[in-house]
């Protein structure tokens, strides 16, 4: 196998699979900073970032090659050459929860910040425990 | 009587955006919208399951009259009727019994140094706000088990979650950082269980759990599935506090708010507990060889569970705490009975999600309660409550034997289907696990029972005052009526088995 | 014939209802002992009624419901559980009177709780007796460990304390296992229902699995019984109360274990098949290990109760002995040992107890001469114990002759011989007691102001003592129980000792001479 056919098969894979390698990256990504980072400040943007890439995977395999947006205007009615407009559809509501979560996570790390002074895990553990 | 399923999740969420707003024209005004609604709830529970058990057959809901796969489905079979009914009517009675804690007639007196800073403000805020969330949990969990679309699990799963975050958030100081642990676990769960939804959902193109199980079929051996099965054992793993993904449990359980811990303690695990059910058995198939493999991972899972979490609840000094100990075991009962994978066994699994939701909320109403008198919680202060609390500690032996399995409560008999369920399995392993859980259950039960009824009277301060009965009637009733329950679950086993369990099995295990 | 009926299930509920009366009428003594009373004497006549049905070879049967989807919550009444349950509905009498005196003649405290739990208990031994199927027989002996439990913690002290713990350890552990077998037997079988004879056989399952089941099924039956070496508990749980030790060691508990393993030889695995597997020989062997030193243990015992506990130890291991020779005079002795120690030991305990409310001496090296002061309490404290011992006219003999000759009947003279000795030794035990008290001479003079025990202890204590003279005189005296425990050996061993009909009947009729 020489350079050439290596790269080809790189450009391949990047080409077909290469967006879901990222998203699945960025998955992880927010995970080992939940689990890694003592700032729960941090800890929760990590959270997001780890929603994000959940809504990045749905967008993506809902995405069709040569499909148009999911409006009917007279020039067809085959589905085919329509994407799905299902996973978005889906998404919306996803980053409606992922909001709702960050709110009152974020309310619940005012009440701590307040009552402790503090949001970093160490801290607050001694703290607590006094 | 065609509109009774949506009205079940329905009411609880409208009555949870009302219930702010009618606080802000009359204090007491919201709370007695939730209750209108939840007893509404509990009604066309009874309803459906009366229905269900009439016709034998199960019943379709479309809402907005769109027909699968297209619009979101409500199922009702014989499994999940009786569900619903379990939970709406937890939901109604421990909302019932939660009224004292807010109540300006019986504010506290004085405050004892721990264990006393739960919300238990009067404002038409505190109130209002307690409420909506309490409907919302409601909501959340009664839409969890009737949905028959996979999306729509997901939102129900998030309202309960989101929901349940403040209000374990209400329970005092250490519960704000519990709950924040709870709620990025939580979240790690949501995704994952988003992550598995976008598995099937890509080989299959739809979200409908009758059709997505139809179109499944043809992709037992796809890898989709078997990434889809992992994510989902993690997914309901962290919600359903399997070991070792129990993590936020114990703190969640000991620190949330006291008149609703009866609620997330005794419900908040199970609605997950059920969903996994559906999915291995009902959506994906005991036929695939992925979930096949994935219960036996969920088998040890919950054997480990089984005997650590026992064993962890021993070396407790909080009541809460051991409770929430002792519900990592609990749960990993019903992951054994999902594991075994025969029809006893899921027998066992269901049975056990609904003599479990009344004895863990019993036994946190009753823990509530000595909470709510005298602002304790520690198994060393329970001496001699007999003679404060007579009827309480009647159903704190009642609920305690179940939990330990001493027949006939309830709790005796999903061991029983248990035991059924491995040796048809030929899984004697499990045999001895359940001897060994019991006995561990029985050690620190019996310890708590040794504290009420030998150790001399704790000294105890009333922080609330005594009213004509030991507790006042809002709170005394649901917990003597829930001892009543587990005892009569137990007498009536045999048709709960025999009558609706059985025939709620998926076909491939139909007895 | 099965005559439907739901009597059975009235004699276990009535005691039940007696105990929900007894909670709520706590602060009324009087209107609570009355309930005690009543319920004792219905429950009594209840089973006694069922009696002449039986003897004629008909059965009561009744399913309230079904306790799990395919096995019912069943009684029934065949030979030997009427046995059981007569005697201990009827014992339930005097103690329940003798319980009344004592507790408020040594003013002990929770008396209500006290009361109910004993109520439980005997709803839970006639619920065992009567117990149709082996998972029916399970809750109720789980019934009678957790209503047992209060009465042994009942002092509330650290000792109390330590003992009911002692008494969960081994009675839920093994409880547990009996349940696992339960399981595995209906797993193997596809029925749990009693049957004379037994209903295993050797197809259903490997040999090794029949064997360690029957172990699993019989332990928990042992513990209760207090079969060394697992006998542990007994001993310390004698800190409960007099009439508790009355009940738990001549009555209820003990009683239950040794009626379940012979439950399990007889109905669940029956002679035959017992005989092949050869795991009731291990039991024999056990049994004949606790007869001997349960009495040599005894005698150094000190404390009163205490060498009566050992003395239990050592008479329940005749039943096992007798029940797992697997022959119709043992199965026959065992049966009917249950009736015979019962009424002796409730006897000496009573008595026992009588002297602690009156004199509030507990060992026995401080009885010098008490006999004197209180003749009653210690004639009938000697009939009881000649009748352990195993003299002839009273109750005791018959029993144990008829374990005897079951012993020669399988040609096992070392049973024989073991059987002697423990005779021996139990004369060496008991008969120290009785010649302190009316032989050894007060020398401090301290019993000088104590009389006779109160009326409502010594009733009951007479009473049992003539029915110890009675039964060893005419052992058919009343309900015809000698006839039932022969009904049922017969039924246990018939088809396998096809000559069990002609060699009973005719020991019998010796018997009564």
């Amino acid at each position: 196998m020489n350079s050439t056919e290596l790269f080809n098969l790189l450009n391949d894979f990047l080409a077909s699979k290469g967006i879901y390698a990222l998203v699945l990256i960025l998955f992880f990504l927010g995970m080992f900073g939940m689990i890694v980072c003592k700032n729960y400040m941090k800890k929760l943007m990590s959270m997001n970032i780890m929603q994000v890439s959940i809504i990045f995977f749905f967008l993506c395999f809902a995405q069709k090659e040569g499909g148009m947006i999911p409006v009917l205007d007279g020039v067809t009615n085959d589905p085919g050459a329509y994407i799905n407009p299902l996973p978005h559809a889906l998404m919306l509501t996803a980053i409606v929860v992922s909001l709702g979560t960050t709110g009152v996570a974020l309310a619940l790390l005012m009440r701590l910040k307040d009552k402790y002074g503090t949001v970093e895990e160490d801290e607050l553990l001694g703290r607590i425990s006094e | 009587m065609r509109n009774l399923p949506v009205l079940i999740p329905i009411l609880p969420l409208a009555s949870a955006m009302l219930c702010l707003a009618l606080s802000r024209i009359n204090k007491n005004l919201g709370k007695y919208v939730v209750i209108g609604a939840l007893t509404v709830s509990f009604a066309s529970a009874i309803g459906l399951f009366v229905e269900v058990m009439r016709t034998g057959e199960t019943i379709h809901y479309y809402m907005g009259g769109w027909k699968p796969p297209l619009g979101i489905e409500f199922v009702i079979d014989e499994m999940n009727a009786i569900i619903l009914v379990a939970i709406a009517a937890v939901a109604l009675f421990v909302c019932i019994y939660s009224q004292p804690f807010f109540s300006e007639k019986t504010r506290r007196l004085k405050r004892q140094k721990d264990n006393s800073n739960y919300a238990d403000g009067t404002t038409w805020l505190e109130k209002g706000g307690f409420y909506a969330l309490y409907a919302l949990l409601s909501a959340g969990l009664l839409g969890m088990t009737i949905t028959g679309d996979m999306f729509n699990l997901y939102v129900f799963l998030e309202i309960a979650s989101i929901s349940g975050y403040g209000l374990i958030a209400l329970g005092g100081d250490k519960s704000v950082m519990a709950s924040f642990r709870y709620l990025l676990l939580g979240t790690i769960a949501a995704s994952f269980y988003l992550l598995a939804v976008a598995y099937m959902y890509s080989i299959t193109g739809t979200l409908n759990m009758a059709d997505m199980a139809m179109l499944l079929a043809a992709h037992k051996n796809s890898p989709n599935v078997f990434i889809a099965v992992s994510m989902l054992i993690i997914a309901f793993g962290i919600k359903m506090a399997l070991f070792p993904l129990h993590g936020w449990q114990p703190d969640a359980y000991t620190y949330a708010h006291p008149a609703a811990a009866p609620l997330i303690a005794g419900l908040m695990s199970k609605a997950p507990a059920l969903a996994m059910l559906r999915y291995m058995f009902y959506i994906i198939g005991v036929d695939s060889p992925y979930v096949a493999k994935a219960l036996t991972v969920i088998g040890f899972l919950g054997a480990c569970g089984i005997i650590l979490g026992s064993v962890m609840a021993n070396a407790q000094r909080d009541f809460r705490r051991m409770l929430a100990y002792s519900s990592v075991a609990q749960i990993g009962y019903i992951a054994v009975g999902l594991s075994l994978g025969n029809a006893y066994g899921i027998i066992a699994a269901v049975f056990h999600i609904l003599i479990h939701a009344f004895m863990k909320s019993s036994l946190f109403m009753v823990i509530g309660a000595v909470r709510y008198r005298y602002d304790e919680v520690l198994i060393s202060k329970l001496g001699g409550l007999n003679k404060h609390m007579p009827l309480t500690t009647v159903t704190l032996v009642i609920a305690a034997l179940s939990m330990v399995g001493i027949p006939p409560t309830g709790g005796f008999f999903s061991k029983w289907y248990i035991i059924m369920g491995s040796l048809e399995s030929g899984h004697y392993f499990y045999l001895v696990v359940l001897i060994v859980s019991s006995l561990l259950n029985a050690m620190y039960f019996f310890r708590v029972l040794e504290t009420v009824f030998i150790n001399k009277d704790a000294e105890l301060e009333e922080v609330r005052p005594k009213g004509r009965f030991e507790l006042p009637l809002q709170m005394l009733v649901p917990i003597v009526l829930f001892g009543i329950v587990i005892i009569a679950i137990g007498v009536l086993n045999a048709h709960i088995v025999a009558d609706v369990l059985s025939l709620g099995l998926p076909e491939v295990l139909a007895i | 014939m099965t005559i439907i009926s739901i009597r059975p299930f009235l004699a276990v509920g009535v005691s039940l209802l007696a105990a929900f009366l007894i909670m709520l009428s706590g602060k009324r003594p009087n209107l609570r002992e009355s309930f005690t009373v009543a319920a004792s004497i219905i429950k009594m006549l209840i089973v006694f009624s069922m009696v002449p049905a039986v003897l004629e070879g008909s059965v009561y049967e009744y399913t309230l419901f079904n306790i799990t989807d395919t096995v019912g919550f069943t009684l029934r009444t065949d030979a030997v559980g009427m046995l059981f349950a007569c005697v201990s509905s009827f014992l339930y009498i005097p103690v329940g009177i003798y319980a009344i005196g004592y507790m408020r003649g040594h003013h002990e405290k929770e008396q209500t709780g006290f009361f109910a739990a004993f109520a439980v208990c005997i709803s839970a031994a006639v619920g065992i007796a009567l117990a149709g199927n082996l998972l029916t027989f399970f809750v109720f002996f789980e019934l009678l460990t957790v209503a047992t439990y209060p009465l042994v913690f009942h002092a509330r002290t650290e000792e109390a304390r330590f003992s009911g713990r002692k008494y969960l350890i081994y009675t839920l552990s093994t409880g547990q296992l009996l349940l696992a077998g339960t399981g595995v037997v209906y797993y193997i079988a596809g029925t749990l229902d009693f049957k004379a004879g037994g209903f295993l056989t050797m197809d259903m399952a490997p040999v090794w699995l029949l064997q360690v089941l029957f172990f699993l099924l019989t332990v928990a039956g042992a513990v209760k019984a207090g079969l060394m070496p697992l006998h542990g508990w007994l001993p310390s749980a004698m800190v409960a109360p007099t009439p508790v030790s009355a009940l738990l060691h001549a009555v209820a508990v003990v009683k239950a274990g040794a009626f379940c393993i012979i439950r399990i030889i007889g109905y669940v695995y029956g002679p035959s098949l017992l005989a092949d597997l050869g795991a009731a020989q291990v039991l024999a062997w056990l049994a004949v290990f606790t007869i001997i030193v349960s009495s040599l243990i005894a005698m150094k015992q000190d404390n009163m109760k205490r060498r009566l506990a050992y003395s239990t130890i050592g008479q329940l291991s005749y039943v096992v002995l007798g029940a797992s020779m697997l022959s119709p005079l043992g199965m026959l002795g065992a049966m009917y040992h249950i009736v015979a120690h019962a009424v002796m030991k409730i006897t000496l305990f009573m008595c026992a107890g009588a002297v602690i409310v009156t004199t509030h001496k507990e060992n026995i090296s401080e009885m010098n001469g008490i006999g004197r002061r209180m003749p009653i309490t210690f004639g009938c404290f000697t009939i009881a114990a000649l009748g352990i011992a195993g003299m002839p006219f009273v109750v005791g003999f018959i029993s144990k002759w008829d374990i005897l000759l079951g012993a020669l009947e399988i040609g096992q003279p070392l049973y024989l011989a073991v059987l002697v000795v423990s005779a021996l030794l139990g004369l060496s035990y008991l008969m120290p007691v009785c010649y302190i008290a009316f032989f050894k001479k007060d020398e401090t003079g301290e019993f000088a102001e104590y009389g006779e025990a109160d009326k409502r202890m010594l009733l009951p204590i007479c009473l049992t003592a003539a029915l110890s003279l009675i039964l060893g005189i005419m052992p058919n005296f009343g309900v015809h129980l000698y006839d039932l425990a022969e009904i049922a050996a017969n039924a246990v061993t018939a088809g396998f000792y096809e000559s069990a009909l002609i060699v009973t009947t005719s020991f019998a009729g010796g018997a009564l001479l």
